[in-house]
């Protein structure tokens, strides 16, 4: 005899909600717990590859040493990477920003214009990319980009001038790359609260402070994002030196899956560094706000509880010599 | 008063009215606080414009080059507009890409997943967002953490557990992940999904179940019916994620994946290996006039993100809205 489990309505519910996230859930274990697990283990392990399958030998962290030692390409594309990165970004959000501000303004075709920005996001990839740059059409034709190079080499050491060199020459392929920031900055412009800047120009505020005093504080939390969101896309993105870097060691005969495990983990934790210096960066003012608010909340509070302590026991003595006081009367 | 009746008027002197002019004028061009004069409106327009030509340049670079005859390529008097409208580019690429063929297996290698990933994200965010169960939090948290984990790291373990599955070199290499919500920014997907079920209210559901309905009734009656803006942006952000990921497919379907032969190919990847194609069609002679030149290039490039444009086209207006009300602000 079947015997229905009787469940109540809340834990049905439950149920039905497992039930809906549960290929997401077989997902997580299958595509990404699993392999998480495994690359940890490969990227301290020697695999070898044999026609029958493979097998791990541990070698500590060689992997590791390795490549800072042994590779001749890491280290020059990491800092390429790095220094690329640093200068790339600024200039991407920046661009966003004020195009959204651009965009924002009170202007005829605006859906035009934001087709016209968002256009290149759909259209970027790999080849195209590459295509572009091959032919050199990825820069503006009226900038005299050897004329740039030549100053700044006389300005700057070499390691600096070739990115501000390379930005220069594949200026339209970077902007490219801020068409999502320009709409959600875009979105988070349209939220900020009008009447804050009527508030503002009654009281003789321009557009230059009200951009500084209002737009900028209110948008704040959006650039965070929009820097984490570029970061992200430049270090996944197909042209990355460094990817093709790991793709190539996959396949090569001597270094193989846990070389180049060990490689992605090191530049996942250099990823993670630079977002970590923009996550401080933009957390740190107002915690020490907060906290400078907070000790003086607390500093305060010991204070009253010691005086509310001496108070009280000022008024035990007192209550005290009351009763003597009496008790003499009374004697 | 309007101006052609200041002119007329005789209550002013020939001074005062040069006066009163010249102040209209300058608050026609400069403004006020209230109205933008046309200098202000002006400059935007021209650093719209301007900035917006700029961003288009390659493109507009690409197409104009794509018709040009070698004739053309070669004049140094012939920068934009080509002498005669030259389709024969076209042809040629459309043979060295094996354009209809490799576009309809583009189709489907692109719409399946696509349309896979649509279904369930909405069904994991319906999940997340309409039902109370246990480990909740922790669930939304992993989900928001496979979006921060770099995809280099997974990108091994991920191939090896293909390769051990027999996937490589079949379309399931695309299909599973995104049956099981794996697919390519399947987060940001579920979470668009996730911000149009939260706001859907209890009583309507509640009254949907007096009436009989069950769970997945619910879902499609009143959940999807609701979502119809984040469909239609998932769908094409995921379309042309997938239209643009040459990483995985030259991994799991290029003709080198692992030394599987594969029948799928996409457009990028045909374009990758254009020249390869091409020499093999046209061989390599000295001086002859069909070598490979920038305009096929170019012209095959165009073929390559035509369908992209096409789609974006139809769906522009529905985009733009869509992006608006999905509020993907990071909020």
């Amino acid at each position: 005899m079947k015997k229905r489990i009787k469940l109540s309505l809340l834990q049905r519910n439950a149920m039905a909600g497992y039930l809906f996230i549960l290929p997401w859930c077989l997902g997580i274990c299958i595509f990404v717990a699993r392999p998480l697990y495994q690359s940890i283990l490969f990227a301290f392990h020697d695999v070898k590859m044999f026609p029958g399958g493979r097998e791990l030998f541990f070698v500590g962290f060689q992997n590791f040493i390795d490549i800072w030692i042994r590779d001749m390409y890491f280290i020059t594309r990491l800092i390429a990477f790095f220094t690329n990165t640093v200068l790339r970004v600024p200039v991407i959000v920046v661009f966003a920003l004020m195009m959204a501000i651009l965009i924002n303004q009170k202007i005829r075709f605006q859906g035009l214009f934001r087709t016209i920005f968002f256009l290149p996001v759909i259209i970027i990839s790999g080849p195209v990319i590459s295509e572009l740059m091959a032919q050199g059409a990825a820069t503006v034709p009226m900038l005299d980009t050897a004329m740039i190079a030549s100053f700044l080499n006389e300005i700057f050491p070499n390691w600096l001038a070739t990115p501000i060199v390379d930005i220069f020459n594949q200026i339209i392929l970077i902007l490219w790359f801020s068409g999502v920031q320009i709409l959600i900055f875009l979105a988070a412009l349209q939220k900020v609260n009008p009447s804050l800047y009527e508030a503002a120009k009654i009281d003789g505020g321009s557009g230059w402070e009200c951009f500084w005093k209002i737009t900028l504080p209110t948008i704040k939390p959006i650039i965070l994002v929009n820097l984490i969101y570029t970061v992200v896309t430049l270090s996944n993105s197909d042209t990355n030196d460094i990817i093709t870097l790991i793709m190539l060691n996959i396949f090569s005969g001597n270094r193989g899956y846990g070389f180049a495990t060990a490689m992605a983990w090191m530049y996942t934790v250099l990823v993670a560094i630079i977002l970590l210096v923009i996550f401080s960066f933009f957390i740190e003012r107002e915690d020490k706000r907060l906290k400078d608010v907070r000790k003086r909340n607390k500093k305060e509070q010991k204070l009253i509880r010691k005086a509310r302590k001496t108070i009280a026991r000022n008024e035990i003595k007192m209550e005290r010599q009351k009763l003597r006081n009496l008790k003499k009367q009374a004697g | 008063m309007t101006t052609s009746r200041i002119l007329k008027s005789k209550a002013f002197s020939v001074k005062e009215k040069r006066q009163i002019l010249t102040e209209k004028f300058k608050r026609l061009m400069i403004g006020n606080a209230q109205r933008k004069g046309i200098i202000g409106t002006g400059i935007i327009y021209l650093l719209l414009i301007s900035i917006g030509f700029v961003y288009l340049y390659p493109i507009l670079y690409m197409f104009a080059t794509s018709l040009m005859s070698l004739g053309d390529l070669l004049d140094n008097s012939v920068r934009w507009i080509p002498s005669a409208i030259y389709t024969k580019n076209y042809s040629d690429a459309l043979m060295v890409m094996n354009y209809w063929n490799s576009l309809l297996k583009n189709l489907v290698v692109s719409l399946t997943p696509t349309v896979l990933q649509v279904i369930v994200c909405s069904l994991t965010a319906y999940g997340f967002a309409r039902f109370r169960f246990k480990g909740k939090r922790a669930l939304l948290f992993i989900m928001i953490l496979t979006f921060v984990i770099p995809p280099q790291i997974l990108m091994i373990p991920n191939y090896l557990l293909y390769t051990d599955m027999g996937l490589v070199g079949s379309l399931n290499a695309l299909i599973l992940p995104a049956l099981l919500g794996q697919g390519l920014q399947s987060a940001v997907m579920i979470l668009i999904f996730y911000q149009f079920y939260a706001p859907i209210p209890n009583s309507l559901v509640e009254a949907a179940q007096i009436d009989g309905a069950n769970h997945l009734q619910i879902y499609w009656s009143i959940g999807i019916r609701s979502a119809i803006p984040a469909i239609i942006v998932v769908f094409t952000f995921s379309f042309v994620f997938y239209w643009n990921e040459t990483y995985l497919t030259s991994m799991y379907l290029g003709n080198n994946a692992g030394g599987f032969s594969t029948e799928w190919t996409t457009l990028l990847l045909e374009l990758g290996r254009f020249q390869q194609s091409y020499e093999s069609i046209y061989p390599v002679a000295e001086n002859s006039g069909n070598r490979l030149n920038e305009a096929i290039r170019f012209a095959g490039t165009i073929l390559a993100i035509a369908p992209l444009l096409f789609s974006a086209g139809i769906l522009q207006r529905y985009l733009v809205e869509s992006i608006d009300s999905a509020g993907i602000t990071g909020e």
